[in-house]
């Protein structure tokens, strides 16, 4: 297989993660976009250490860990705010608006 | 040798009579006076014992050669210039090398002007010797020919001649720049001249002690004038055996402020108090001279205080001629003020004001005396400085003269027999003063030596009169008559009038003699300078003392007794000092008979002692030369003496010269030289009203309008200005530009965070797309600035 297909499917998915960030209202959607498009940078990663070595792979390995963390913190915030405020609609919350 | 080692106990004796005195006086049973005339008496003896050492130590013989040898008695460290001169004769000594002795020896014949005086200038001093030693080494007067004669050239002279050798000892004082570049020392430096003083000062001291203690018996501050008595004659003692210039000072201010304190004795009444302050301010005046002289002696010295060294580099040509005359001529100013020459005496007869045996311890032997004693022990910077060898007219022998002349002249129109007797000292001061400036050295000091005697008689005399008279001194309106019954005080008095006026062969006749000779002028050869016109103001000062001595005596002794109450005979402890004082002043001009008068001729062994006692021989000293005894002069001023006590005794025994009398109030020639004289020439109004005055009243007002209007202006304009410049600084500057730049920055700042803060929505999706675009944008620059 050739590599360009995997980045471009890493690609799409980070696109579509992105998107996600951005359009999306809910908090726990929007995080999940951010795991996309941390998953496409794992694709990345993974497809090239097929041809340049098995660096690569250590970092997906670290990007899984770090994901993981950020999912554990992110969802007890998005957590927080739902008991505040009875939502988790981010368009929201725009308290430090200039 | 002793006595002169240990001068300074003398003064000490009298510092610590002082300090006895004044804290425990009171206790004593005379209330202080006994430990005063105490000290006096052993002070006096003292001086007498170092007086006969003196002699002793003069007449010695001296080994070796050289002023070092002749400077044998100086201690080291006194003078830088002794001690030089004693480390090249040594080096001289020991080396036996002849090139500077060929040196000195090539250049003259009769005298060897000093082997060993490289550093005062070969040039001026070998020119010294062989114009001095020309004309004096072979004078039968028997004068030494040069500063620096030795043993050798005097040798060949035939003449037994020796050098003095003061006996010079110090301490440290303090210290100035670097270690060792220039030290002050204070101690003693003993030869004759100082020997001298120290026995007129001990004695007068000690004749008004004991005249006081009955004079001022019962005085509200008997004890306080004892002190000061004490401490008067302390300093003047300090003062005559002062070793440098700075010590010379402190005496001299010391004095100064004893003469204050002792004339202001009753200042419970104004005009005596005014007489202190008077005294005390004129000398001030004076003082500032004696400063500058001083400094510009102690630089052109090459930084010494010694008088010593002072003396050996004026009289070998090692300060300039042009530095000497300026210090002589502000030394001068000093001695104006402290020994009362025209025009700064006016002091000294209102000095009258204090009790008069005050007044005959200033004018004989303390006070006044300190500005001929300083001009006579630097005499080699005022012989040098005013030219005096040679010349016939120099600022000394002015200032004299017109003082001999026109102080006597004042004496006659005063009331009051002290103040007559204040300006017969002056111009007897004028005298001495004269005789310093014509090179009459000697004569100077044998006058002042006499003058104590018969002026301090005089004053003691005038009161005992005043005892008797209810203690006044006018003698128009409250004497007359005295002679009956005050026998002892008219015998004395007498005496010493004509001691004072000059008749033979009372001392005055001498002492007056030998500084008109000293002229040399008139009538007699020889002397130092042809001074025709100060011996004719002389010779009419001398007219004028016995003219105006003689009217004292008619008014104070003879008429009938003008004042009230029964005069009395005063006690011995006044008389008996009135008889030693007019005794002495009788007989003290024996020694200094000349050689010879005429076909006579006086032994060596009783001839000129004074002058063989009293005189310097040696680098110290200027090469003068001495008139000798003039018979025509003598008999010529003999003779105006005593046409002046004949004229004067006609005028008022006998009322002869009827158009006289009263002539000033008929001619007005007469009136207004009366109204002069009377007015004192206008000194006092000349100070008082036309100096204070000027500066009390128009320079005040002048000062006060420039102060008001000029600097005031000056200032407010100043203060003014900073407000106008301040406000257009504050308007302009500071509003505008300063605070126009920060007011900008913060209105900038606050519209573009208006503008800015429409961006920050709060919305996290918003940033987060912005974001991604700005990611996205970078990337793309990225690629295309990699591709």
């Amino acid at each position: 297989m050739l590599l360009n297909q995997f980045l471009l499917l890493a690609a799409i998915l980070f696109s579509i993660g992105v998107y996600g960030v951005i359009v999306r209202k809910n908090g726990v959607l929007v995080l999940m976009s951010v795991e996309l498009m941390l998953n496409a940078v794992n694709i990345n990663l993974v497809a090239f250490s097929t041809y340049h070595g098995l660096g690569g792979q250590v970092f997906a390995l670290f990007v899984i860990a770090v994901a993981a963390a950020e999912v554990g913190v992110g969802l007890a915030i998005v957590l927080l705010i739902y008991r505040n405020r009875r939502s988790v609609d981010i368009d929201q919350l725009d308290e430090l608006k200039g | 040798m002793w006595f002169l080692t240990h001068a300074w106990i003398i003064p000490a004796l009298m510092a610590l009579s002082f300090l006895l005195i004044l804290f425990f006086g009171k206790l004593m049973p005379k209330k202080g006076s006994e430990i005063g005339i105490a000290a006096i008496g052993i002070a006096f003896i003292l001086a007498l014992l170092t007086a006969g050492s003196w002699y002793t130590h003069n007449n010695e013989e001296v080994e070796g050669h050289g002023d070092a040898a002749a400077m044998a008695d100086v201690q080291e460290g006194c003078s830088n210039e002794v001690d030089h001169l004693a480390a090249e004769d040594h080096g001289e000594e020991t080396e036996d090398v002849g090139d500077h002795e060929g040196e000195g020896r090539s250049d003259d014949g009769g005298s060897d002007e000093g082997t060993d005086d490289h550093a005062l200038g070969q040039s001026d001093s070998g020119e010294y010797a062989q114009s001095d030693s020309g004309e004096y080494a072979q004078s039968d007067s028997g004068e030494y020919a040069a500063p620096a004669a030795t043993s050798t050239a005097v040798a060949s002279e035939g003449e037994e001649e020796h050098l003095t050798r003061p006996v010079v000892r110090c301490a440290a004082w303090a210290e100035i720049g670097t270690p060792g570049s220039s030290l002050i020392t204070w101690g003693t430096m003993v030869d004759g001249q100082s020997v001298l003083m120290l026995v007129v000062v001990t004695l007068i001291s000690l004749m008004v002690f004991i005249y006081s203690s009955e004079y001022v018996s019962g005085d509200r501050r008997y004890t306080h004038y004892f002190a000061f008595l004490s401490l008067f004659s302390a300093s003047m003692l300090f003062f005559v055996l002062a070793q440098s210039t700075i010590q010379m000072i402190v005496g001299w201010e010391l004095v100064g402020v004893c003469s204050f304190v002792l004339i202001g004795h009753w200042w419970e009444e104004k005009p005596n108090s005014n007489a202190a302050l008077k005294a005390f301010l004129t000398n001030r005046v004076g003082d500032i001279g004696l400063l500058i002289g001083v400094a510009i002696l102690y630089f052109a010295a090459g930084r010494s205080f010694s008088i010593l060294d002072l003396n050996i580099l004026a009289a070998n040509g090692g300060i300039s001629h042009g530095i000497l005359l300026v210090a002589s001529v502000c030394l001068i100013f000093a001695v104006m003020s402290k020994s009362g020459q025209f025009i700064l005496h006016t002091w000294l007869p209102d000095a009258m004001a204090g009790p008069t045996p005050v007044s005959a311890l200033i004018h004989a032997a303390t006070m006044v005396v300190a500005g001929i004693y300083m001009v006579a022990r630097l005499y080699p910077v005022f012989f040098e400085g005013l030219s005096i060898a040679g010349s016939s007219v120099n600022f000394l022998a002015i200032v004299g003269a017109v003082t001999a002349m026109f102080g006597a002249l004042l004496a006659f129109v005063q009331k009051d027999i002290k103040k007559v007797l204040a300006y017969s000292t002056i111009s007897q001061l004028g005298f001495m003063v004269t005789a310093l400036g014509v090179g009459a050295w000697t004569a100077a000091l044998f006058h002042l030596f006499t003058h104590a005697m018969f002026k301090a008689t005089l004053f003691l005399g005038a009161g005992s009169l005043s005892n008797a008279a209810h203690h006044s001194f006018d003698m128009v309106n409250d004497m007359g008559g005295m002679r009956k019954v005050l026998p002892r005080t008219f015998w004395t008095f007498i005496v010493a009038t004509a001691a004072l006026a000059g008749i033979f062969p009372l001392s005055g006749f001498w002492s007056k003699d030998e500084i008109l000779a000293g002229h040399g002028s008139l009538f007699s050869a020889g002397g130092n300078g042809t001074y025709h016109v100060m011996l004719v103001m002389l010779l009419i000062g001398a007219f004028c003392t016995a003219a105006y001595m003689t009217r004292t005596i008619w008014y104070a002794f003879y008429g009938e007794f003008r004042g009230h109450g029964t005069p009395h005979e005063s006690g011995s402890r006044i008389t008996v000092p009135l008889i030693i004082l007019a005794t002495l002043g009788a007989v003290v001009g024996v020694l200094n008979l000349p050689e010879k008068i005429g076909p006579f001729t006086f032994p060596e062994s009783i001839s000129l002692q004074f002058e063989h006692f009293v005189e310097p021989v040696g680098a110290y000293f200027p090469a003068i030369s001495h008139a000798e005894f003039n018979i025509p002069l003598a008999i010529f001023s003999l003779a105006l003496a005593l046409s002046a006590v004949l004229v004067t005794y006609l005028y008022y025994w006998k009322g002869a010269f009827k158009f006289l009398h009263g002539l000033s109030e008929r001619n007005r020639v007469a009136g207004l030289g009366k109204t002069i004289l009377v007015n004192k020439y206008y000194f006092d109004w000349l100070y008082t009203d036309v100096i204070t005055g000027f500066v009390k009243g128009p320079a005040a007002r002048a000062t006060n309008w420039f102060n008001q209007h000029v600097l005031d202006g000056i200032v407010d304009g100043t203060g003014k200005g900073a407000v106008v410049a301040g406000q257009f600084v504050y308007e302009n500057i500071d509003q505008k530009v300063v605070d126009g730049a920060v007011k900008d920055t913060a209105i900038a700042t606050s519209e573009a965070g208006g503008v800015l803060r429409h961006m920050q929505t709060g919305r996290i999706q918003q940033y987060a797309a912005l974001f991604f675009a700005a990611a996205a944008l970078l990337a793309g620059v990225f690629v295309v600035a990699i591709g």
